[in-house]
């Protein structure tokens, strides 16, 4: 009786996974093995190692670098800096509530405010440094895209140090360790796992970056993400596009296990 | 337990009541099956007065989605999740799609409209006869300079582009065609050229303009060029002539080289439902008062001859907006170059994309 009651709540779950998670991956995964005449080839995958690809993969993984690497550095304190004030509900929200309006509407806003006569530029005009070129730049780009990444970076951080019980910093900074010491030996092995799913939610979506990298950076930054694209809606290469879309997936599986599972540090 | 059936069924509920409520809105709103027009058109490419005056004529309620590229359209087209009725592809996509079978063809006698067309935009090499496609308007690319910047500095060809004092000065916009075209024709290739060694030539060409490029955008490029971001922008001719109205200072140029010369035609879609609000709709928008509004807010060329009376002089003079066909000889449409030949160009314009400054 239980068993098929177990088995009956299953069934949304496995018809979701195989409607949009399986079904989708298999069509991608069969797209990729045909050429723009609808042959059979791997020439797809082939294509991927020409110099061209090269590079763009090169570059996408170096700017979701950067882009991840920047919103460690901003999260990790900011979130620390939260979970120790005593508006932490408040100051939280703050920091989400950007996330709740639309990406191409805060993109815009964007365009706005670098540009040449914007309000960026009449700042550095105003402190006597003078108008520099902000838009479509790598800075404009990398600047936008931890914008709206912080979030998602931010959020498992902070909830690994609020877990945190005070009391091992106690006895750690009691035992004649310095603060330092105390962040490297104890506070951050213990919120490695806060950091490592906000890695994940931070680079896997940078890698595949698209429609900023033509608001923002005006196509001077070419990610896969603008590959695919114009993989599907331009040439209609779907073979292309598609082997494109396996790349990721796999180093999305990749990453996954690198970052993943191992129970590392002090616990 | 029961809490979770309970939350379930109110979910249910509430999502019944909402999709109830949307079909009742949509009939009282005379949106029912029958009565419904869905028009595809590119964006900011109507006059949407326009769109109320047929419905409040009609009685047909229009249903309007916009694309931005004739390719993102034929894909959609094509997998038809939507059932189009109208859409307005420029002549080498008509073509592909006539080829491809996705057109229907256009009952004149239901167009009668269609003799304040002019001749010349008439029986074209992409549609002989019309049968599939009624012209809605047409148009040039060229370059588009702002001449306070320029300090008195004309532009006249492609290849003044490559001037040193436009460092970091131009605005492109975002089509694989346009640029390579814009390569070709500066090598004095054609912009049908199909030649690998051509194409790799201008791809080269394109590649030492490059610490002269600002950005490869899209629509932006209005708001951009707009707002004195850049000195230059490679345009369609109806872009260049909407900013000019608002921004003395711009010029247009179609370069001496030659361009590209397009029409954006009207078809009906294989998949479209009501084929006779179709007709009605392409015969609204011929209609010469109508034509002259539509043509006065978009600011493209229209190819309706009664329209070109009731608009200003200076507008329908300007040869820069209206050239004559003697002018246009120079210029090249667009040919099909089928799927294998466009992903070449696509790879060499991302490739050139990716070219470093």
């Amino acid at each position: 009786m239980e068993n098929r009651a177990r088995k009956l709540y299953l069934i949304p779950y496995v018809l979701w996974i195989g409607l949009f998670v399986v079904t989708p991956i298999l069509l991608v995964v069969y797209y990729s093995f045909f050429d723009l005449n609808g042959n059979f080839t791997v020439a797809n995958y082939e294509k991927l190692f020409t110099p061209v690809y090269i590079k763009m993969i090169l570059s996408s993984f170096w700017y979701a670098f950067l882009i991840t690497a920047f919103c460690l550095l901003i999260a990790y304190p900011a979130a620390y800096f939260i979970t120790k004030s005593k508006y932490k509900q408040l100051l939280l929200l703050l920091i989400i509530l950007p996330s709740w309006i639309n990406l191409l509407l805060k993109a815009y806003a964007f365009l706005g405010i670098f540009s040449t006569y914007g309000a960026a530029n009449s700042f550095l005009e105003a402190v006597g440094i003078g108008t520099r070129q902000i838009l479509f730049t790598d800075f404009s780009f990398v600047f936008v895209a931890v914008y709206i990444f912080i979030p998602f970076m931010l959020l498992p951080i902070f909830n690994a140090l609020d877990k945190l019980n005070p009391t091992l910093i106690d006895a750690s900074r009691d035992l004649g360790a310095s603060a330092w010491i105390t962040f490297q030996k104890v506070v951050f092995p213990l919120t490695i796992d806060g950091v490592k799913s906000g890695v994940q939610a931070v680079f896997i979506p940078a890698l595949s970056l698209f429609m900023i990298t033509r608001l923002i950076a005006g196509n001077r930054v070419i990610t896969l993400g603008t590959a695919i694209e114009q993989h599907f809606l331009i040439t209609q290469d779907w073979g292309m596009g598609s082997a494109i879309a396996v790349f990721l997936i796999i180093t999305m599986v990749v990453i996954m296990v690198v970052t993943g599972t191992r129970k590392r540090g002090v616990q | 337990m029961n809490k979770l059936i309970r939350a379930f069924v109110a979910v249910f509920a509430v999502a019944f009541l909402l999709m109830y409520t949307v079909s009742k809105l949509n009939e009282s709103e005379g949106k029912t099956a029958g009565n419904t027009l869905t028009v595809f058109n590119w964006g900011d490419y109507i006059d949407a007065e326009l769109i109320d005056q047929f419905e409040k004529e009609t009685g047909i309620k229009v249903i309007y989605e916009t694309f931005d590229s004739n390719e993102a359209m034929m894909t959609k087209i094509e997998q038809g999740g939507t059932a189009y009725d109208v859409a307005v592809p420029s002549e080498y996509a008509i073509d592909k799609m006539k080829k491809a079978n996705q057109l229907l063809p256009v009952d004149h006698s239901k167009i009668p409209n269609l003799k304040f067309i002019d001749e010349r935009f008439m029986n074209l090499a992409f549609d002989p006869g019309n049968k599939y496609s009624i012209p809605y308007f047409w148009g040039t690319v060229g370059i588009l300079y702002n001449k306070d910047l320029m300090k008195g500095k004309e532009i006249t060809a492609w290849n003044d582009l490559w001037g040193p004092e436009l460092r970091n000065e131009i605005l492109l916009v975002d089509g694989a065609r346009e640029v390579m075209g814009m390569g070709l024709n500066s090598l004095h290739y054609s912009l049908n050229d199909t030649n690998k060694q051509h194409l790799i030539e201008a791809k080269e060409k394109l590649d030492t303009l490059t610490p002269n490029i600002k950005a490869i955008v899209g629509d932006e490029i209005r708001m951009l060029m707009e707002n004195d971001e850049a000195t230059i922008g490679v345009v369609w001719s109806g872009t260049a002539s909407e900013l000019m109205w608002k921004k003395e200072n711009l010029e247009y140029v179609v370069p001496e080289e030659g361009s590209n010369l397009w029409f954006d035609n009207m078809v009906i879609p294989k998949t479209a439902k009501n084929v006779e609000a179709a007709h009605k709709f392409i015969n609204f928008m011929l209609d010469p008062k109508i034509a002259t509004q539509n043509t006065e807010y978009v600011g493209y060329s229209t190819p309706n001859k009664k329209a070109l009376e009731y608009m200003p002089k200076e507008i329908v003079s300007d040869e820069r907006f209206y050239p004559d066909p003697e002018q246009t000889e120079r210029l090249e449409v667009y040919e099909n170059l089928g799927p294998n030949m466009l992903a070449y160009y696509n790879e060499l314009f991302l490739e050139f994309k990716m070219h470093k400054k």
